[in-house]
């Protein structure tokens, strides 16, 4: 006889394997598989389309099982039933799949994806296929459960650094070649796609080796600040070579993850510091090109100005346009707050765009012949070059913005975002306040603007929608919102790695969405949160805590 | 009395109400100016009118799911307008099936009630799906935080959509009983927009009776006052929310195929500037109020539709169609700026709103 208790958790392991094969079924739908298979992790072994479909049963039985406390028989039945039920969802696409046409209907339900879900059989054998993988899979995972947590780390670190090793193949190729005796041995590890077998496997074993490597204690005291000087040094010194260490084939992306940087660094004040939800955020970014672009160009102007003429012309209607947008919104909050500037910046792309304006603005023609950047005789047109444009910017708006957190204002702006009523109870002038987030934001992202216009020499209205204002909003939220290097991480992960993998831009604010959301679920401070917003959000464990900590005393 | 009402008023208020004022005057301005030149006849007058209501029952029977969302959990819903979305968008495949088949021209009511239930089964699920994955667990954290979830929530299904569906635009087939025009009163209606009109008016009164006379309505309508007392009176309170993102979504589908009635492509992007339009239309008619929304939708429509020729033509603004998103994003800016509370609702407190 089987106890109750255990035929229970077993229901609840279903379950989650169970939505574990839905979201495989999903990826598999979406197209994401099928593109991804070309990819591989392990050359001829396993695909990164394999992965994202096998993955999410694993997660989901190993997340379930990690809460069954049960003896070691039955977490193995458990895992190898969770296979079963984590393959249903594939099982039933490839069998209905096989008597109607979904075609017709899900555009990648196509004979390459059975293929693929298969693992090159036909339909019957196929499935047992798929099945027994998936039984494979899940039984992993309890294998997984029974080892010791340090092992269990080691082995999901060594298993994460492999998928990612083989994800980013030609990256890492790329630059390594430009550094003879490194390309070598980089070159034992990778095949013509993905890892080498044996590369796999001693990557695997250096992972878990430096796992289990002896690290003495982090030190108690707070990195002292020569060890901080040396750190910022050194990252000064990457950045400064960055372009030379990576090679041409980059620079295009470092100049967009720095714009992105640039407008991230203003929306961190606007939403991070203060608290204000601003979607239309694009439009000071088009409000700089355009600017810039009016003011510079032969075609609108018959006495076109330089960059550098142009520049404060441009940053100061930024400036005015941020409190023009954040005066009438001062009283409202939250939701509304969000729509109003979501409209605006509908508003203002819809006037680009309009015939009325074209005279203007050049309609949907955009402008063109913008002036690019000199200084002397030298003309700042190349990717490089603009990059170190875009790095000066950065500097200085992060010297700007890391000195602004802890001032007066800085404070103000967090008082504010936390209780207004209190924060202006106590004093706080709400409107400059405001209005001063508002207008150092835009200030931020018109810069950004202006650098995008000198860069490609033309605006468009279409590169200014509402997808900009999202790609800003979701790498603050996946850095943290309100820390600086926050931005860093989320427009590298967001910015940069997209522009790495050509197949994932069709799927690109699909995951975006999900992050959104799963970030908010599960981690609402952001990769590298801020010290303060962390304690805002988890008020009641902090609380609870303390008051627990009261209570012994 | 009016020496301490004027106390209140600050810098930034009479800006604002400078700016309004001159895009009122504006208004008057254009509209005295179009009506003076007399471009357009009587007929296309009314013509705009009728294309305006048809519109604006569809906004209507969006904005519903705004407003119930609102009133009883006091967020927006911004995945609302990807409710709207999907379940239009499958029902265009549940079409183009029937039309194979032959059954679109032969049975033509019994084929379009099949594609309303696929519309609103489609919305009704991803509503009480996004509900429950992205709102529920965060239904007390800070304001921000369900805000973020519900665009990353939109955005999620937007390109799951498209990824499922592909990123072309997919034809509705038109039915044949929908041709045509059909005169009242001397006024000239298009079938198709007749039937919107009579379909959003009669959707809006079968919501508004469950809200007010059933008891799940009941349930609902004490949520949205007290959650907390409510769930000691006995409620379910998840369950009366659940329900409510169900009926909002399965008229947000109903609403779809009304929509591709008048409009008869479907893409995955169709639900972001519609759904931003019936938020308006929410906002308008007063957020959290079921007749407002109503209204409100109306209204707007009308806007939109009569407002370009109206306002902007007799300012010599070429191309004003081009501007009719622009003019309810407009209003949208303008009501919550002024009106938050919207015309039917109630003036809320701060913290509400």
């Amino acid at each position: 006889m089987v106890c109750p208790p255990f035929l229970l958790s077993l229901r609840k392991i279903w379950r989650s394997a169970l939505i574990g094969g839905g979201v495989a079924l999903l990826l598999a739908l979406v197209g994401m598989v099928e593109t991804f298979h070309s990819r591989s992790v392990i050359n001829n072994v396993v695909s990164v389309g394999q992965v994202l479909f096998l993955f999410p049963v694993w997660y989901a039985t190993y997340v379930s099982l990690r809460q069954m406390s049960e003896e070691r028989k039955k977490v193995m039945i458990a895992s190898f039933t969770a296979g079963i039920a984590g393959s249903l969802p594939l099982v039933l696409l490839l069998l209905i799949g096989a008597g109607i046409n979904l075609r017709a209907m899900f555009v990648n339900a196509s004979p390459a994806l059975y293929k693929i879900l298969t693992f090159g059989q036909n339909l019957w054998p196929g499935v047992l296929v798929l099945i027994v993988v998936n039984v494979l899979v899940t039984l992993t995972a309890g294998l997984l459960l029974q080892l010791s947590s340090r092992w269990q780390r080691a082995l999901i670190q060594g298993f994460l650094w492999l998928f990612i090793a083989g994800l980013m193949r030609d990256l890492i190729l790329t630059v390594t070649n430009r550094w003879g005796p490194l390309a070598g041995v980089v070159q034992f590890f990778f095949a013509a796609n993905g890892l080498t077998p044996l590369g796999a496997v001693l990557l695997l074993a250096i992972v878990i080796g430096l796992a289990f490597w002896p690290r003495r204690q982090a030190e108690s005291q707070p990195a002292n600040s020569r060890a901080r000087w040396i750190v910022l040094g050194s990252i000064a010194l990457i950045l400064l070579f960055l372009p030379q260490i990576l090679g041409p084939f980059f620079s295009e992306i470092l100049d967009n993850v720095m714009m992105y940087i640039l407008m991230g660094l203003g929306l961190n004040i606007v939403v991070g510091y203060a608290g204000l939800l601003d979607l239309g955020y694009v439009a000071f970014f088009a409000i700089g090109a355009y600017t810039m672009g009016i003011l510079t160009s032969p075609e609108l102007n018959a006495h076109p100005l330089t960059y550098w003429q142009a520049l404060p012309f441009a940053m100061v209607i930024a400036m005015i346009s941020g409190v023009i947008l954040g005066l009438p919104v001062l009283k409202l909050r939250g939701d509304y707050l969000a729509i109003v500037t979501l409209g605006f910046g509908e508003i203002v792309r819809l006037l680009v765009l309009s015939d009325w304006l074209r005279p203007w603005l050049g309609g949907t023609q955009g402008i063109q012949l913008i002036a690019q950047p000199k200084i002397g005789n030298l003309t700042l047109q190349s990717q490089v070059q603009l990059y170190y444009l875009f790095l000066a910017w950065v500097v200085v708006v992060v010297f700007i913005a890391w000195r602004l957190k802890d001032s007066r204002l800085g404070r103000s702006w967090m008082a504010l975002r936390e209780d207004e009523d209190v924060a202006r109870a106590m004093g706080i002038n709400h409107v400059t306040t405001k209005l001063l987030a508002f207008a150092t934001g835009a200030l931020f992202s018109g810069i950004s603007g202006t650098i995008f216009a000198a860069k490609l020499t033309s605006v468009y209205p279409h590169s200014m929608n509402f997808l900009v204002s999202i790609n800003v909003l979701a790498l603050l939220i996946l850095g943290g919102m309100g820390s600086i290097p926050g931005v860093f991480v989320g427009a590298l992960v967001l910015i940069g790695a997209p522009e790495l993998l050509r197949e994932f831009a069709e799927y690109r604010y699909l995951v975006y969405g999900a992050l959104l959301v799963a970030m908010m679920l599960y981690r609402p401070e952001g990769l590298w949160p801020e010290e303060r917003r962390k304690l805002e959000l988890h008020e009641e464990e902090f609380v609870e805590s303390t008051s627990v900590a009261a209570e012994t005393e | 009395m009016l020496r301490t009402r004027l106390r209140g008023v600050t810098f930034t208020d009479i800006v604002v109400w400078l700016i309004g004022l001159i895009i009122f005057v504006g208004m008057i301005w254009g509209s005295i100016a179009t009506i003076r030149l007399g471009k357009y006849s009587a007929s296309t007058w009314t013509d705009l009118i009728v294309t305006g209501l048809a519109l604006g029952g569809v906004y209507a029977l969006i904005a519903l799911g705004y407003t119930l969302v609102y009133g009883i959990l006091r967020m927006i819903n911004f995945a609302h307008s990807e409710v709207f979305m999907s379940g239009a968008f499958t029902a265009t495949f549940a079409a183009t099936g029937l039309m194979n088949i032959g059954w679109w021209d032969r049975m033509p009511i019994l084929s379009l009630l099949i594609v309303l239930a696929v519309a609103a089964l489609v919305s009704a699920t991803v509503a009480f799906l996004v509900e429950r994955i992205a709102y529920r667990p965060l239904r007390n954290a800070p304001r921000l935080v369900p805000l973020i979830t519900a665009i990353g929530a939109s955005f999620f299904l937007q390109y799951t959509f498209r990824g499922l569906y592909g990123s072309g635009l997919k034809g509705y087939p038109e039915m044949a009983i929908f041709k045509g025009e059909v005169v009242f009163f001397g006024i000239r209606f298009f079938k198709t927009q007749l039937v919107v009109i009579i379909g959003a008016i009669l959707m809006m009164l079968i919501l508004y009776s469950i809200v007010q006379y059933t008891k799940i309505g009941k349930a609902m309508r004490a949520v949205s006052e007290d959650k907390d007392t409510a769930a000691l009176m006995g409620i379910d309170v998840d369950r009366t929310i659940s329900t409510t993102f169900v009926l909002g979504g399965a008229s947000a589908g109903i609403a779809g195929i009304l929509y591709l009635i008048l409009f008869p492509v479907a893409h995955f992007f169709m639900g972001f500037i519609p759904g931003l339009k019936a938020f308006t239309s929410a906002v308008l008619g007063g957020i959290g109020n079921v007749p407002g929304a109503f209204l409100g939708g109306i209204i707007l429509g009308l806007l939109e539709s009569v407002g370009p020729s109206l306002f902007l033509d007799g300012l010599g603004i070429p191309a004003a169609y081009q501007l009719k998103d622009a003019i309810a994003f407009t209003v949208l800016v303008f009501i919550l700026i002024f009106r938050p509370s919207g015309i039917l609702g109630e003036r809320l407190t701060e913290t509400k709103a």
